[in-house]
């Protein structure tokens, strides 16, 4: 990391990756922690090893570049979660900041990531970046949550994109926008109508490929919907985030 | 080339089956959304820089020569809602079908080929402009304003809006629809060289998952 300047922001950059041990179980050769990006181990579960992200600074604020690369080896299984919610803030260093994920998830290898909430509060300018590669027999479960100001509170701007491929084919590619100076619409009737919570489940296994699940509706601001290739999504938009995560949460059971 | 060939593409009245569709305006009036002028004019602008984005950037791309199996790939990857999906290439076979018998082209036959169940509209507009000698901005401002115009159609019919307030909606994002449009063919060019992946992956959840809700009701006007 380097040191916090006012001009620069902060540089972190953290790295997992993830190997089958060979008796059943994950064993991880890297566990990277830098700067506000902390990773701990955590008592594993079965073949799963755990990590989780613990917040040892507030961030990112403005001008500060994260990035978080994952990897899961063949038959590992990673489950990585995070102990709070990642709070958008504005900083002092002129710009916006920066977060990019990269997972990569190799033939018979699953990763689990479910971080908490982003939370985009008001005055901070966040480009977050979300990139998971798959191999053909690879397993994913990823959870994005985006809360659009603290409570009662205007939010900042926040854009964030998600891409996913499998074998080298692009699954789902999704921009969202929002916040002062996003484009237009972006919080009237087509896009969030003013819902402060907006979030997505994305469950990709193999056998999807050949028996695709069957599109749901989960009420009027939520659905379940099976995508172009061996992945089902539940994409969502709720009042808060209390409420968005009851709803994806319901969803994330049946897949355990 | 001719560039009245636009006019033609552009117009409501050719035979490519637009009409049939809301742009998910019947959804938003159902849900309470669009309840009038200002709030229409409000869903347009959210659709112009979403789907609409994305529409024109895929027409353009395809006029500078992308290869349409890789642009329709790329559709998919933006287009989460089966519904959706469904609906662009339902869409998109039926503008084929006019296009291949106004401008006849080897590459419009072999689109048709490569997908008997129809490409993503954006993606046979494109050929399609390409084939009527047409420039990639041509393509993306015809994209771009069949996003807003159907749904503005649509709310005429569905709210019983007058249509005079309707086209003042349609002349006010006329300055936006102009810098949407330049995003979109910057954006197709940079497809050129990079690959589909530069382009532009905006989204509207509620546009998609509204589209789901409107797909399970047993009755409704529109067919998305």
């Amino acid at each position: 990391m380097d040191v916090v300047t006012a001009l620069t922001g902060v540089r972190a950059n953290a790295r997992i990756v993830a190997r089958a041990d060979g008796r059943g179980g994950t064993v991880l050769p890297v566990l990277d922690s830098d700067g506000p990006l902390a990773l701990r181990r955590t008592r594993a579960v079965g073949a799963e090893a755990k990590v989780m992200l613990v917040g040892a600074m507030s961030g990112p604020l403005g001008g500060d570049r994260f990035s978080l690369t994952a990897s899961a080896a063949q038959g590992a299984r990673l489950h990585v979660g995070s102990a709070a919610a990642t709070l958008a803030l504005p900083g002092q260093a002129a710009g916006e900041a920066r977060y990019d994920v990269r997972l990569d998830v190799a033939d018979g290898a699953e990763l689990h990531w479910l971080p908490e909430q982003l939370i985009s509060a008001r005055g901070s300018d966040l480009h977050v970046t979300t990139r998971a590669e798959l191999a053909t027999g690879a397993r994913l479960v990823l959870r994005e949550e985006q809360v659009l100001g603290r409570a009662g509170e205007e939010p900042g701007r926040l854009t964030s994109r998600l891409t996913v491929r499998v074998a080298g084919r692009t699954l789902l590619d999704q921009e969202l926008a929002s916040g002062p100076g996003a484009p237009g619409g972006w919080d009237g009737p087509a896009v969030l109508a003013g819902h402060r919570s907006v979030g997505q489940l994305l469950v990709v296994r193999p056998e999807f490929a050949r028996h695709p699940m069957e599109a749901r509706v989960l009420g009027e601001c939520a659905a379940l919907i099976p995508l172009a290739g061996p992945a089902v999504l539940v994409s969502a938009v709720a009042p808060d985030a209390l409420r968005l995560r009851r709803l994806l949460d319901e969803v994330l059971a049946e897949f355990g | 080339m001719s560039r009245a060939a636009l006019l033609v593409l552009a117009d409501g009245r050719f035979p490519a089956g637009g009409h049939a569709h809301s742009g998910g305006a019947e959804a938003a009036v159902k849900a309470g959304r669009i309840t009038s002028a200002a709030s229409l004019e409000d869903f347009c602008r959210g659709r112009l820089h979403t789907a609409g984005l994305v529409a024109g950037a895929l027409a353009a791309a395809a006029v500078l020569g992308v290869d349409p199996g890789e642009l329709d790939a790329a559709a998919d990857a933006r287009t989460p809602s089966p519904a959706l999906r469904a609906a662009a290439r339902r869409l998109g076979r039926q503008l084929l079908r006019a296009a291949r018998a106004s401008w006849p082209s080897p590459e419009l036959d072999a689109l048709a080929r490569q997908f008997p169940k129809g490409a993503h509209q954006p993606v046979v507009l494109g050929t399609a402009a390409r084939a009527a000698g047409l420039a990639p901005q041509d393509a993306a401002y015809c994209a771009l304003y069949e996003s807003v115009s159907g749904p503005a159609t649509a709310t005429v019919r569905l709210l019983s809006l007058d249509p005079f307030d309707a086209t003042g909606v349609m002349a006010r994002l006329a300055p936006e629809l102009d810098r949407v449009a330049d995003l979109a063919v910057e954006a197709a060019r940079r497809a050129v060289t990079q690959g589909p992946d530069a382009l532009p992956a905006a989204s509207a959840p509620l546009l998609e998952v509204a589209a789901q809700w409107h797909a399970d009701w047993p009755v409704r006007l529109f067919a998305s």
